[in-house]
């Protein structure tokens, strides 16, 4: 035996028992309860969802809500600045989430009007100026884009805030689809699918606002000393629900929130006065300051404590308040469990709508792993009573080849991490009946070149250098195909593909490089020239 | 040990028998779809899925009985079925409608199935798995499912004019469309609903049909350097001749591991392993039959415009054979 080839059995040695050792030992050890050390059953293959069990969601970010409150702030700062430098205009409406529109500008006030507004909204807008003093504006096409982007982007990171709030391990959060608006949670070993929902989709958005009337049964009788109209810089807000013990109320409040959930540091459960569930809160330095000017303004007014556009409770200020406070009104316990969660994570800077929701229970998934083994070991056991009978002796190095194939597929996924999903184990098992067609093709070459009269070792090398092209352009056109259904697929066909592709990559290397020598080897064990070939 | 012994079948021959036999399947199997539409996966149609199992033996009648009477609108378009071993007792119910999609509601119609089943008098109901697509999820992935075949079609058709020449990618390329086509009008002919892993199973088929192409090609162009140049259907014939009992082998083993998935790969990769199957049997078929045809068919038409621009008949696939002699062929 040379001492290439010794380096190439060597090298084939190496790379079965290193790849064995990180992809196929710690699933055998796991199962039969063998030692393992940690660093090795670490890098375990992880199983998708589908094998797993778990929850799937899809969701969609109402991105048009963070459209709609970047207008409305900018509209009302208008109003603001407007009433500040004594302009006046009869009206200011949103009329889309990208547009709001002003009206009755004095003619000789126009000048001044368009510095106010050019200061305040041309980083953002465009204005078109209308007929009878009257102005469109216009979100910039980038901006929106930007506002659209950055609200996926801040609900995925309160999702994840959450979710790991909510326990779960190894969630999987990431964008979804290719409209941009997606977002998929996965949630391994999570049944409990209402809850997960209900905390991850909850809006959360707190606001505290100072309460100009209210609270009234009804909306007129809320309205009476405002002659009926809601003051341009008021909102009406709905307070608890009709029920028996607590009537539907109304309340006149201010537009702008003195403080919003973004101005909190903590939140947790605690009890209110009456040791009923409340959820009491600390604010940044910046809100407590704030905080603390809005109460020490309104000492004796009411502050509303608005969830998600429902006034929970409207209690008198009674002094200056700082860095703390309470919010409570009729909660139960479980409600301010999660409150207090939504709270600390942060409010979604929009609304989200499920589109797709799997639950895979345990013994789904658990069935789906029997029916991948056994399709696994029929096919295998299928291929290797083929390749022995058609191929005798040659035979087994095909099935060595296929083998360490499987080996290093395993040992790949493992070490980079990748998922094994349902159609990932299809695509093991079409590995099998798929990559060791390239040792039939290595094999029918040599028979032809042995039929031809050319002797053992001419034939072997003829075989292999000349199918070696053939492989090349099978394999690139399988990956081609590959590499889309990578594009297209989600999750489970991600898993697919992912097989697939490192599959062909690393059947190269074994029909080519790991059969060869062992031709090779086969070939020093006796006399060359005499050597007839069992194939 | 040899499949075939100097095989010296005339398939060229065979040519338009072929060509006529394909379409016949892919016209019955597009009215098929025109007439019946292929069924849809839930990832397609939208709609809900619930998984249930029951302590007893539950007949899928006594299931429907329970929706008929407790679920609001009936279980009239609900469709009932066993699901996986029968002896763990669990059953498949599929209605075509979600809740809302808005806030959490999506989740409304699988809760009223269960509610239904809880309702009626059957052996302790056990939800297992659920599966609620809303309708806006189908159109996007059917968009995205003919995208990703296009492109993969396109990037082999590349692939192959670039390493033989334009008429071996247009046999390639139209062999394995004829393969996708084929397979859709078996899944249509044997309802198989049309789902994300059957659409994966076709873009591998997509992928995997063009190899026994490649050897075949591959062997032409080999023999083309050694033969007379002027008989491409002889050089063609005994080249798919050579290859033969590779091509089918190959697909012999391939068959093999696609059987053992559709056998005992369990019911959710049952579409899956079918249309594996199906590519896999149809994929051999139009490398020997279909691509080959094409070839002959482009260059004969090749032929005929060179020859009438008064060019010597002889020296056009002389040509067309000397442009790209880039390496040695298997």
């Amino acid at each position: 035996m040379n001492s290439t080839l010794r380096w190439k059995l060597l090298t084939v040695f190496a790379v079965f028992v290193i790849f064995f050792a990180v992809g196929v030992y710690p699933i055998l050890a796991a199962r039969y309860r063998l030692p393992a050390p940690g660093w090795l059953t670490e890098r375990q293959l992880k199983l998708g969802l589908d094998l797993k069990g778990g929850v799937h969601l899809v969701l969609r970010v109402q991105t048009d809500d963070a459209l709609k409150i970047m207008t409305t702030t900018t509209s009302e700062q208008l109003r603001e600045s407007l009433r500040t430098a004594n302009v006046p205009v009869s009206a200011i409406t949103v009329t889309s989430p990208t547009t709001f529109r002003v009206e009755g500008i004095a003619g000789d006030r126009d000048a001044e009007f368009r510095k106010i507004a050019g200061d305040l909204t041309s980083a953002n807008y465009d204005n078109v100026a209308g007929a009878g003093g009257a102005y469109d504006f216009k979100m910039k096409p980038n901006i929106e884009r930007d506002t659209r982007e950055q609200a996926v982007v801040q609900a995925m990171q309160t999702i994840d805030r959450r979710v790991n709030e909510l326990g779960v391990a190894e969630p999987n959060i990431s964008r979804y689809g290719v409209a941009g608006d997606q977002i998929l949670v996965q949630l391994p070993g999570e049944s409990d699918v209402a809850r997960a929902k209900s905390i991850i989709s909850n809006t959360a958005l707190l606001e505290l606002k100072i309460v100009e009337a209210g609270p009234a049964p009804t909306k007129e009788a809320l309205l009476q000393s405002f002659n009926g109209q809601v003051p341009p810089d008021m909102d009406v807000v709905t307070g608890a629900t009709g029920s028996a013990d607590a009537p539907t109320s109304f309340y006149l409040v201010h537009k702008v929130a003195g403080i919003t959930g973004r101005d909190l540091r903590n939140a947790k459960p605690s009890l209110d006065e009456n040791n009923r569930p409340a959820v009491s809160f600390s604010l940044t330095p910046a809100g407590s300051r704030k905080f603390g000017k809005l109460t020490g303004e309104n000492i004796g007014r009411q502050l509303a404590i608005i969830l998600d556009n429902r006034v929970k409770s409207a209690p008198r200020i009674d002094g200056r308040i700082t860095d703390e406070g309470k919010i409570y009104g009729s909660f139960t316990n479980e409600e301010v469990d999660t409150l207090s969660l939504v709270l600390r994570s942060g409010a979604l800077p929009a609304s989200l709508t499920y589109l797709e929701e799997r639950v895979i229970g345990p013994s789904l998934g658990a069935d789906s792993i029997r029916a991948g083994v056994l399709s696994s070991l029929v096919g295998l056991s299928l291929i290797v009573a083929f390749m022995l009978f058609y191929y005798k002796v040659s035979g087994i190095n095909a099935i060595v080849a296929l083998i360490m194939n499987l080996v290093i597929l395993l040992g790949l996924m493992a070490y980079i991490g990748a998922t094994m999903t349902l159609p990932g184990i299809a695509g093991f098992v079409l590995t099998m009946g798929i990559g060791v067609d390239s040792n039939v093709l290595i094999f029918e070459r040599i028979k032809e070149e042995l039929a031809a009269g050319k002797g053992v070792r001419a034939s072997i090398n003829a075989g292999f250098g000349r199918v070696f092209w053939t492989l090349l352009d099978t394999h690139v056109a399988s990956l081609i195909s590959a590499m889309f259904l990578f594009m297209f697929g989600t999750g489970p066909i991600r898993g697919f593909a992912m097989t697939l592709t490192i599959g062909l990559l690393t059947n190269l290397f074994t029909s080519i490089f790991v059969s060869k020598t062992l031709f090779e080897f086969e070939l020093t064990q006796r006399h060359a020239a005499t050597a007839t070939l069992s194939i | 040990m040899q499949i075939f012994h100097n095989p010296n079948y005339n398939f060229v021959k065979w040519r338009w028998h072929a060509i006529a036999l394909s379409w016949i399947i892919v016209i019955a199997g597009l009215l098929m779809i025109w007439q019946k539409g292929l069924p849809l996966g839930i990832e397609f149609s939208g709609g809900t899925i619930v998984i249930v199992k029951f302590d007893a033996r539950t007949d899928v009648q006594q299931v429907r009985h329970a929706l008929d009477q407790s679920l609001p609108g009936g279980g009239e378009n609900a469709v009932v079925q066993g699901y996986g071993d029968p002896g763990q007792n669990q059953v498949m119910i599929r209605v075509p409608h979600v809740g809302a999609e808005t806030g959490t509601s999506l989740s409304e119609t699988a809760d009223a199935v269960t509610a239904a089943l809880k309702k009626g008098n059957l052996s302790n109901p056990q939800v297992v798995g659920t599966e609620i697509v809303g309708p806006s999820v189908g159109q996007q992935l059917t968009r995205q499912g003919i995208l990703a075949t296009v492109l993969a079609l396109g990037g082999i058709l590349v692939y192959i004019a670039m390493r033989f020449q334009f008429s071996f990618a247009l046999g390639a390329v139209v062999a394995t469309i004829h393969d996708l086509l084929v397979t859709l009008a078996f899944l249509a002919f044997f309802r198989y609903d049309l789902s994300l892993n059957v659409i994966a199973a076709i873009l591998t088929i997509t992928g995997y049909s063009t190899n026994d192409t490649i050897v075949i090609f591959d062997r032409v162009r080999e023999n083309m350097r050694s033969s007379r140049r002027d008989d491409i259907e002889g050089t063609i014939n005994t080249a798919v001749n050579q290859t033969l009992s590779r091509t089918v082998i190959t697909a012999g083993t391939a068959l093999l591991s696609a059987l053992a998935l559709f056998f005992f790969g369990g019911e959710v990769l049952h579409g899956f392993a079918f249309t594996m199957v199906v590519g896999i049997i149809t994929g051999t078929y139009s490398s020997v039959f279909i691509a080959a045809a094409i070839v002959i068919i482009w260059q004969g038409r090749r032929r005929r415009t060179a020859a009438g621009k008064t060019q010597p008949v002889s020296a056009a696939p002389a040509a067309t054979a000397a442009r790209k002699p880039k390496r040695r062929a298997s």
